[in-house]
């Protein structure tokens, strides 16, 4: 059955009705409207590394269509620490479960699952790899926003070296002809070899240290958290730590229908003043994991999403 | 220098195989990608840094009495894509081999990337390195997907 590692692993196609069957499931995500449509099935939920928004929303999403999860829960009480080999554990929950949503710090590391897994893998960040179900959470935030995902102006901030959310959304963008500026210091600059695979796609990029510079032409500001945890050293974390800060003043000359997003958590990369403006947008993106997770655990799982789901619960 | 005077410089053999158009500087790497010990082998002969106008400087390896299989010789695709292998037997060359690269390499060498899945000894998947293009050849990991440093591979092979 297939994976979910990277967005390769989906078409453009499929991608859209992703998105469009996530759109109908938001009653059933907000507990307006029960639909069971995944009763009788079993996510097994494996977090090597922490996970707060990635973790609860599948368990969420799993929860709202009638499935049950099971938890892999602290590493440093599973049979990880006895050292058990990722093959082993994979077999091991493969037969406990139906689909496995996997987060790990080694990079390759879900293709690897998959490679071992009889059962789906959904990847939930393999170091800093990939994160594409945190990609389509993140066009469905951009779809609602702008209603569309075609020829947009994306400004993607921060950490794009360690950021696997990046690395997965703008291969995603790229497809769907929007035009990319990536704003990081050198040092976290987007590797050499995504760049060459966008650039592939005919995509149209613009690298720059310069934040304010692209404010006014963006339809989308993604911040992202410089990740203490990726560095080698504290030294060369203490350098760039801080180095992009957004706050509400800064984003006067936005055009009115510009978003400003961020994978979450954050540190000080977004101002709390920018909470309250038309701007802002990280929390609902947050909420809309669970759809999109919902929307990509039907997939997955080859159960069809009703065309039309009724208020009251269940499908016309 | 005059393709006579390499000829001079590299004897024929018997039976055996001879690889040429390797990269110059890379024969020792060519046998040890193929697993030869030249403490516990048949006589080898080895000429480096040999004129070629094809590639202004190559390698040449002979074997005495061991032909390798096809499945060696992709091996060494790695480092030498162009090699042109031929097998000896009575002095004359009985089989041409050509390198092949295939789609990808399977069991030959780790990933160099030290956070790939792969890393460490006791994972049991094959370690697959997938050839994203060839002209310049770039490799990537099957697995974590990054691009290989073709020089860090050699230390990585298997």
């Amino acid at each position: 059955m297939a994976s979910l590692i990277t967005m390769d692993d989906l078409t453009n196609e499929e991608i859209i009705e992703v998105l469009d069957n996530a759109e109908r499931l938001l009653p059933v995500a907000r507990g307006e409207t029960h639909l069971p449509l995944l009763e009788g099935k079993i996510l097994g939920n494996l977090f090597f590394e922490p996970s707060t928004r990635t973790r609860m929303s599948f368990e969420t999403a799993m929860k709202r269509l009638g499935g049950e999860v099971v938890n892999l829960g602290d590493v440093k009480t599973s049979s990880v620490v006895k050292g058990e080999t990722l093959f082993d554990m994979i077999q091991m929950v493969d037969g406990y479960t139906d689909i496995i949503a996997m987060r790990h710090p080694r990079q390759g590391a879900a293709q690897y699952a998959s490679d071992s897994a009889r059962v789906p893998i959904l990847n939930g960040g393999d170091g800093a790899g990939h994160h594409p179900t945190q990609t389509m959470l993140d066009l469905f935030t951009i779809r609602q926003a702008h209603g569309t995902l075609e020829g947009l102006n994306v400004a993607l901030v921060g950490d794009l070296r360690f950021g696997r959310t990046v690395h997965s959304l703008s291969h995603a963008l790229v497809r769907f002809g929007c035009t990319l500026t990536f704003v990081s210091p050198e040092s976290l600059s987007m590797p050499d070899e995504i760049i060459s695979d966008l650039k592939k796609h005919g995509a149209d990029i613009t690298e720059t240290e310069n934040l304010r510079s692209v404010i006014p032409s963006a339809d989308v500001i993604y911040m992202t958290r410089i990740q203490k945890e990726r560095f080698p050293d504290e030294d060369e974390y203490a350098r760039v730590a801080g180095i992009f800060k957004l706050c509400a003043a800064d984003l006067s000359p936005a055009k009115g229908g510009m978003i400003v997003m961020h994978p979450l958590p954050r540190v000080n990369e977004i101002s709390p003043d920018v909470d309250n403006t038309k701007h802002a947008r990280y929390f609902e993106q947050a909420f809309n994991g669970v759809v999109a997770r919902m929307s990509l655990l039907c997939r997955l799982l080859n159960v069809e999403v009703p065309a039309i789901i009724s208020s009251n619960g269940g499908e016309n | 220098m005059s393709t006579e005077s390499h000829m001079r410089r590299v004897t024929a053999i018997n039976n055996g195989t001879v690889i040429d158009h390797i990269p110059a500087g890379c024969a020792i790497t060519v046998l040890k990608m193929l697993g030869i010990d030249g403490r516990r082998s048949t006589p080898i002969t080895l000429a480096m840094n040999v004129p070629s106008k094809k590639m202004g400087g190559k390698d040449v390896v002979k074997i005495e009495d061991r032909e390798i299989t096809q499945s060696e010789l992709d091996r060494v695709a790695l480092v030498a894509p162009e090699a042109s292998v031929s097998i000896i037997r009575a002095y004359s060359v009985a089989e041409k081999l050509v390198v092949n690269l295939g789609l990808e390499i399977t069991g030959v060498a780790r990933c160099c990337f030290s956070n790939c899945a792969t890393w460490g000894d006791r994972e049991p998947l094959p370690h697959r390195l997938k050839v994203h293009s060839i002209e310049p050849l770039e490799l990537r990991c099957h697995y974590c997907g990054r691009s290989q440093d073709m020089e860090a591979i050699i230390d990585n092979l298997l």
